[in-house]
């Protein structure tokens, strides 16, 4: 592991051991601020029902991915095929995240109920923008002189989306994907607030009701650890279908 | 064979080009050559579509077109290889489009691959080899093409001298072996009178026909030839005049 690696869990490591002095220093009660070693505590004997909790957000999480992927990536190809859908959609798509997830929640659960449909949808939401976004960038991005080249051998464009503008977006995609992954588990939670009967995010309101903030932290512990795995994976993804790079 | 008459571009105030007239025969190899900036490559951008013209007629094979597009085969500098596919892939992209990628065409790339010193590198993707083998690779898929018609825009400028030697004489196995028609672009001098048929000399924009040379001696042994050592110096002198001119 290089140097570079090591500053970061070092940064890491000194934030936590600062917390747990700070914790015991200044008597922090653990209903306001627990510390790592209670976090940690907590984590390990109540790990069944975290891990049962984690499994339910994390169907949400990849079943809100490949819905939005089975949305984004067809919108994304139709408007660059079509510049008219691209001149009709971008508005609402704009304006599809100008809208405060917070906002769209509590109607969500109302419509479509209080189990998986809401959050699953709630995720996609998030995850669904920044997925078309870079895919269309990518396929806008394409060098104009390959496409000529790709006229010049009679491609027509489904041929030049297939060969050409699909392989050449895929860096963009990736990027979009990334950073839809990281940010589902917003979307997840949110829902799960509002109203649902199991997950992380219904884990931590009723923590928080009983103040037991250690559980809370733990749940947080959690959610952040899904995401990073979720990027590590899209990563991996990325690394071997993008071998050229 | 490929007529150009009275082709018009302008690009707002800046006149490319008025009333331009080409002929190339069929199976000729033909070359244009010019100052920089005198709008041979915005000739071959109206000949590929990438600019609509202004006016005038273009016709390959007696049939009025608006361009070439899919019916000239196209290699410029730039060797356009997809990074995501692997040589001989990149080769069979012509034949794959044409939905004609069988056999036949693979055995035609390999007996290109291994004539062009390609054999063995197949399953290589394009950033794992020389700038000379890329090319080589794009002369193969230049050579796939079903058309007839051969545009080259400058396609070995960016190659070292012995590269592009070995490159010059496939080029002259592209016209002799294959019967192509070949309409190239290049600043050299040299190369061109190497390879052509007939040498054309371009004027400074609004780019017209300056000077017309038809080579008829063999393309072999022409490098010590005195005929064309003068023509070369007659043309270097004549784009010294226009580059004096410009500055």
């Amino acid at each position: 592991m290089g140097r570079s690696n090591w500053i970061p869990l070092l940064i890491i490591l000194i934030f936590i051991v600062v917390w747990e002095f700070a914790c015991g220093w200044f008597s922090i009660p653990d209903f306001i601020l627990p510390a790592p070693t209670e976090i940690l505590k907590t984590t390990i004997v109540k790990a069944p029902i975290l891990l049962h909790h984690a499994g339910v957000t994390a169907l949400e999480i990849i079943m809100g991915i490949i819905l939005s992927l089975l949305v984004a990536v067809p919108m994304a190809t139709a408007m660059f095929a079509f510049p008219s859908v691209e001149r009709t959609l971008s508005p609402f798509l704009v304006a599809s995240q100008a809208v405060p997830v917070f906002a769209l929640a509590p109607l969500l659960v109302i419509w479509l109920g209080y189990g998986l449909a809401s959050k699953v949808l709630m995720a996609a939401i998030i995850i669904f923008f920044p997925i078309t976004v870079s895919l269309l960038e990518g396929y806008k991005n394409c060098d104009r002189e390959y496409a000529v080249f790709f006229g010049l051998m009679g491609a027509g464009f489904w041929k030049k989306l297939r060969l050409l503008y699909w392989p050449w977006a895929l860096p963009y995609f990736f990027s979009g994907l990334k950073v839809g992954v990281t940010v589902a588990t917003i979307g997840a939670v949110i829902g799960e607030w509002v109203g649902a009967q199991k997950g992380l995010g219904y884990l931590m309101i009723q923590a928080n009701a009983r103040l037991q903030v250690s559980l809370v932290f733990a749940a947080i512990l959690w959610l952040s650890v899904m995401g990073l795995v979720m990027w590590i994976f899209v990563g991996f993804l990325e690394k071997r279908i993008i071998y050229w790079r | 064979m490929l007529s150009v008459s009275n082709l018009t571009k302008k690009f707002e105030d800046l006149t490319v080009m008025e009333g331009f007239d080409l002929t190339v025969p069929r199976g000729s190899f033909t070359t244009l050559i010019g100052p920089s900036g005198c709008g041979k490559s915005t000739f071959f951008d109206i000949l590929t579509g990438v600019f609509p013209k202004d006016g005038g007629r273009i016709s390959w094979l007696g049939e009025d077109v608006s361009d070439l597009m899919g019916s000239a085969a196209y290699m410029q500098q730039k060797d356009l290889l997809l990074p995501w596919l692997s040589l001989l892939d990149n080769a069979l992209l012509p034949a794959k489009i044409a939905g004609i990628d069988g056999n036949s065409s693979r055995e035609k790339v390999s007996a290109l691959f291994s004539r062009l010193g390609l054999n063995g590198f197949e399953t290589y993707i394009p950033q794992k080899v020389s700038g000379g083998m890329r090319q080589r690779c794009a002369l193969v898929r230049t050579l796939m093409f079903e058309h007839e018609l051969v545009l080259l825009d400058e396609p070995l400028s960016s190659l070292d001298a012995i590269t592009r030697r070995g490159l010059q004489a496939l080029l002259r196995l592209l016209q002799s072996e294959f019967n192509k028609t070949i309409l190239m672009i290049t600043h050299d001098i040299e190369e061109a009178l190497l390879l052509s048929d007939e040498l054309i000399v371009l004027t400074p924009m609004p780019m017209r026909i300056r000077e017309r040379f038809v080579l008829e001696m063999p393309k072999t042994g022409r490098s010590s030839s005195p005929e064309l050592m003068k023509i070369k110096e007659h043309v270097l002198e004549e784009l010294e005049g226009d580059s004096n001119g410009t500055v």
